[in-house]
């Protein structure tokens, strides 16, 4: 039983850390306030492999795995949140339902491009009228001769507007199953495809150097080859990429508690007021113990989830278990270090009033709290209404 | 092409520094060791030029046993191989001595181009790139903003305080980088995993054909009698603008020699 970081684990840690302070922290406050995509950022991560962390060396990349992709995250979120989410969803919501559901050929087409970072993947599920009940999709796919045509709405899709967007995977109803229910399927939708409507990027409280799309389909034409996993297999497919997704998003949620406690141990020691550092006071000391333990714990959390998924056991309740803590952490830490910083804390030049902003989030996408306390209470086989 | 890049490890360069109080050397358990920056850009140019003309990037450091944590990271940037000079008798080494042990430990291995930094951030003498070319007769091409080579022949922009020279020699060569030359890459977890497989010799005093009468504190040529604290900075002097700030900053800047 050791759940310490071995050396290579370690030094990939270690190299992010280094990245994220030197290249990220310096140049993204600008990007987040000209709510601006850091592209040249963006393509430093994809020479150093981070979009191909998870993935076999044949497709382009690293040959690591899910849980090396999570050390990323996390240190990169212990910076900024923005980036993190574009590496997250490019990789586990863009590049891993390819690799995971894709055939031989679309591997060959679509992942070397994803895992060197050159091209970005996204994927859609949500739509405006709704995203915790997914089952509820409306958007169609109807096979015409060879061709998948696609009609509907997907929103609030990250990654799916930048110059790089190389393709978007989206659930669509294909049919009707024999007992009525939806027959739901992933197809994969090249950008640029016609008919396809990109609209304006959306006004967002925060993950404002992320890109987050509204998109349309409008008679929109692809091959049948493009449909990604077997037909009606979407909605079981895309409950796997959310499990593994919800992994990801608590380290990146651990991240962002993380840098709370940086920012805040450095501020409590520079800060003066009555005559000596604020971080002397006893009630700051105890929010800021109150707030390691927190990232402390967790990180426990997402590291047993991803132990378990790695080692090929069940993880659904322990990945939904690390998610809702970890978010919930992190909207607490985030919350706690802007009153450390007092004043400052509320300038959207200090780090931790952009960790403010971007925590909210973290309580919503890839599945709400409310969702995860609802899958959490369904492992235990408590009775059904 | 074979190239050696030598590499130092150094103190957190973040970190504050300090001296121990009994043997005034620098106190290097207090801070994170690592590979000092310059040198990175050393390797990237190596890594560059074996890349576009073939060839194999050997790493050497100098160091303690802790000191292989430097050329894992090298290795893992892409080099093919370490040297880990390592021996209780080098300790407390001066620049000459250092050049001297570099130079024997070269003797193990054959190279056609020897790349170093231009200065190691803790002691920043900047000695031992030349006192290295000097030792194995070899060309030294120093403050190179630019590293070029066509077959035998090597040219280097050496940069000046009005430029740059454009310096030419034969290989084998020996040649340090400044900061401006390139930008160093990340290792990617491809190469962390694979650098665990490089070999790393093992090299001691004996093995490198070092006479440990001339390295080591003992040998040095110079010794820190005395050290103080650096004095506080000041508070400075603050010019309130009552419509001659400008004339008030000008008599500041002239009386400092600024101009
Ligand atoms: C910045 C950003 C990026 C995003 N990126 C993507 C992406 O890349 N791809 C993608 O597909 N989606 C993406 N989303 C969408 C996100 O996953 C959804 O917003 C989320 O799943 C919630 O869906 P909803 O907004 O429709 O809320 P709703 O489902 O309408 O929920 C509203 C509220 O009702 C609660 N609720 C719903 N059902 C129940 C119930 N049965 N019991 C109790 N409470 C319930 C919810 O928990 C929530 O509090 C993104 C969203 C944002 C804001
Ligand atoms: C407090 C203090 C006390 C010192 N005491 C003495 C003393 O008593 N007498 C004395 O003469 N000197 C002393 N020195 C100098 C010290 O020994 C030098 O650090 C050492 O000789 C190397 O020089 P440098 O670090 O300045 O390297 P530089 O010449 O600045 O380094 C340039 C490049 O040379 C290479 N290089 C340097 N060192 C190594 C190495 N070990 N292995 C591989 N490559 C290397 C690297 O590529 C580096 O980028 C002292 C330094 C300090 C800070």
């Amino acid at each position: 039983m050791d759940h310490r970081l071995s050396e290579e684990y370690e030094a990939l840690r270690a190299t992010v850390e280094e990245f994220a302070h030197d290249v990220v922290a310096p140049k993204i406050g600008a990007f987040y306030e000209r709510e601006e995509f850091p592209y040249e950022i963006v393509a430093q991560m994809g020479r150093m492999g981070l979009f191909g962390l998870p993935f076999p060396e044949e497709y382009g990349g690293m040959g690591g795995d899910y849980f090396a992709l999570c050390l990323a995250l996390e240190e990169l979120a212990r910076v900024d949140s923005s980036v993190a989410i574009t590496l997250e969803a490019g990789v586990s919501l863009g590049a891993m339902p390819i690799h995971r559901f894709g055939t031989e050929e679309q591997k060959q087409q679509w992942l070397p491009k994803l895992c060197s970072g050159e091209m970005l993947g996204a994927f859609g599920l949500t739509e405006p009228g709704g995203g915790s009940d997914a089952g509820a999709t409306r958007t169609t796919a109807v096979l015409a001769g060879d061709e998948w045509v696609i009609n509907g709405t997907k929103c609030f899709i990250t990654n799916s507007g930048t110059d790089i967007t190389g393709l978007i995977t989206v659930t669509a109803v294909t049919g009707s199953k024999p007992d009525g229910r939806k027959e739901i399927s992933s197809i994969i939708v090249p950008a640029g495809t016609p008919g396809l409507t990109v609209a304006p990027k959306y006004s967002k409280v925060g993950w404002n150097a992320s890109d987050t799309r509204e998109l349309s389909f409008v008679d929109v034409r692809v091959p049948a080859a493009n449909l990604l996993g077997e037909r009606g297999r979407g909605y079981a497919n895309f409950l796997r990429t959310l499990d593994e997704g919800r992994i990801a998003i608590a380290a990146l949620s651990t991240g962002l508690s993380q840098g709370c406690v940086d920012e805040s141990v450095k501020y409590a020691h520079d800060r003066q007021a009555f005559g000596h550092p604020i971080g002397a006071n006893q009630a700051i000391q105890f929010k800021l113990a109150d707030m390691r333990l927190r990232a402390h714990t967790s990180r426990l959390a997402y590291y047993d989830a991803a132990s378990r998924m790695l080692t090929g056991e069940p993880f659904k309740a322990e990945a939904a278990m690390a998610k809702l803590y970890c978010s919930e952490a992190a909207v607490t830490n985030a919350r706690e270090a802007t009153q450390i910083h007092g004043g400052y804390g509320f300038m959207n030049e200090f780090p931790v009033a952009r960790m403010w902003r971007d925590s909210k989030i973290l309580e919503i996408g890839e599945g709400t709290s409310e969702v995860q306390r609802m899958l959490i209470a369904r492992d235990m086989g408590l009775p059904e209404a | 092409m074979k190239i050696v890049v030598c590499v130092k490890q150094v103190p957190d360069t973040e970190a504050e520094k300090r001296l121990l109080p009994d043997t005034l050397t620098v106190d290097r358990e207090s801070s994170n060791p690592v590979l000092n920056e310059m040198d990175e850009f050393a390797i990237e140019e190596a890594l560059k030029l074996t890349e576009a003309h073939g060839g194999e990037v050997v790493v050497l450091t100098m160091g303690p046993d802790g000191a292989d944590a430097a050329v894992r990271k090298a290795l893992s940037m892409g080099a093919h191989s370490g040297i880990l000079l390592s021996d209780p008798a080098l300790a407390g080494s001066d620049a000459v001595a250092t050049s001297y042990a570099i130079a024997q430990a070269l003797g193990t291995t054959e190279y056609d181009l020897v790349i170093l930094g231009s200065e190691a951030s803790d002691a920043r003498t900047s000695l031992v790139p030349a006192m290295l070319a000097e030792r194995l007769g070899l060309p030294q091409l120093t403050f190179a903003s630019k590293v070029e080579i066509d077959g035998t022949s090597i040219t280097v922009n050496r940069l000046t305080d009005y430029g740059h020279d454009v310096v030419q020699a034969q290989l084998p060569a020996v040649v340090s980088v400044v900061e401006k030359i390139n930008e160093p890459r990340y290792p990617s977890f491809k190469g962390i995993m694979a650098a665990k497989k490089k070999p790393v010799a093992a090299l001691d005093v004996a093995a490198a054909g070092i006479d440990a009468a001339l390295v080591g504190q003992a040998a040095a040529a110079t010794t820190v009698v005395d050290a103080a604290q650096r004095p506080p900075r000041s508070a400075g002097v603050k010019v309130t603008d009552e419509g001659d700030g400008g004339v008030k900053l000008a008599e500041f800047l002239s009386a400092q020699k600024f101009i």
